[in-house]
């Protein structure tokens, strides 16, 4: 995958744990929900971890960094270089 | 306590400079019924709140305005980032460009300063649950208006993501207003209880 690719993985992801999460908060027997959850926790860290290794720190405190310091140095999520068209087919 | 995520919630790439629409578009930065005020909202009712469900859903809720505030920054700014000075002036953008340049400032479209005048917290949880399902309402009236004033797809999209989470969440409130209701054994009725109904 390229870094954009597993960017919006990531994201896309992230939002599907973010949803269920609300839900959860309010339905916290469903079983299936939080089978979904979790499944989508561990997928979600293993990309993240790609993601870390290959291409920089995705979230503070969280991320081991190179030499110089990485944080300041990828793109910042307000700016244009990194963001990208959303591609219906890969949703 | 919060951690920093380097990236927005949803993506966005605005090609086309529109100081006029930025103007409009701030209000859900800063203005009555934007992210910003949302954010504090729930944030601070989440301190006095009743039950796990509801404490769980302001926390949360709350952290994801954030989010949202932040995609609303970037769509203003993305909007007027190297805007020339013909630019400024025909896109009626002089007054907000003396006052703020082109930064983001948390106001209203009609240039009103963020005021925390505009959202309450109480700490009476169905009073305080039933403001949040307004002020979500309200957020998607404004989303709606907002998609109105526009017909660029790279605007419309992350405006429309942002109108469904407001939908969301009055849902998760409307659900907590229900919870908080059965664990204070009212009647499931959408109005405060009178002293002579008890």
């Amino acid at each position: 995958m390229t870094e954009q690719e597993l960017l919006q993985k990531i994201m896309e992801l992230d939002f599907y744990i973010i949803d269920l999460h609300l839900y959860l908060n309010t339905h916290p027997e469903d079983a299936d929900a939080i089978g979904m959850y979790n499944d989508a926790v561990l997928q979600n860290r293993d990309l993240r971890a790609e993601y870390t290794q290959k291409y920089g720190m995705l979230t503070s405190n969280h991320c081991v960094s190179a030499v110089p310091w990485q944080w300041i140095d990828s793109p910042w999520p307000w700016q244009k270089a990194a963001n990208f068209e959303l591609r219906e087919e890969n949703v | 306590m919060w951690m920093y995520d380097k990236k927005l919630e949803y993506p966005i790439l605005i090609k086309n400079p529109n100081p006029a629409l930025a103007k409009l578009i701030v209000t859900q930065y800063g203005g009555p019924d934007g992210e910003l005020g949302a954010a504090v909202r729930y944030l601070s009712q989440r301190f006095s709140m009743l039950t796990p469900q509801a404490r769980a859903t302001l926390n949360d809720i709350g952290t994801e305005e954030l989010g949202h505030l932040e995609m609303v920054g970037t769509i203003v700014r993305q909007l007027i980032e190297g805007l020339s000075d013909r630019e400024i002036e025909e896109g009626g953008f002089a007054p907000y460009y003396v006052d703020h340049g082109l930064a983001v400032y948390p106001m209203s479209a009609g240039g009103v300063p963020f005021s925390a005048a505009t959202l309450q917290s109480l700490g009476d949880p169905i009073t305080d649950l039933t403001e949040n399902m307004a002020a979500e309402q309200k957020a998607r009236s404004t989303y709606e208006y907002l998609i109105r004033m526009t017909d660029d797809p790279d605007v419309i999209g992350p405006l429309k993501f942002l109108r469904e989470r407001e939908i969301v969440h009055f849902q998760r409130f409307g659900e907590c207003l229900g919870i908080v209701q059965d664990y204070l054994d009212q009647k499931r009725v959408f109005a405060p209880q009178t002293a002579c109904e008890s």
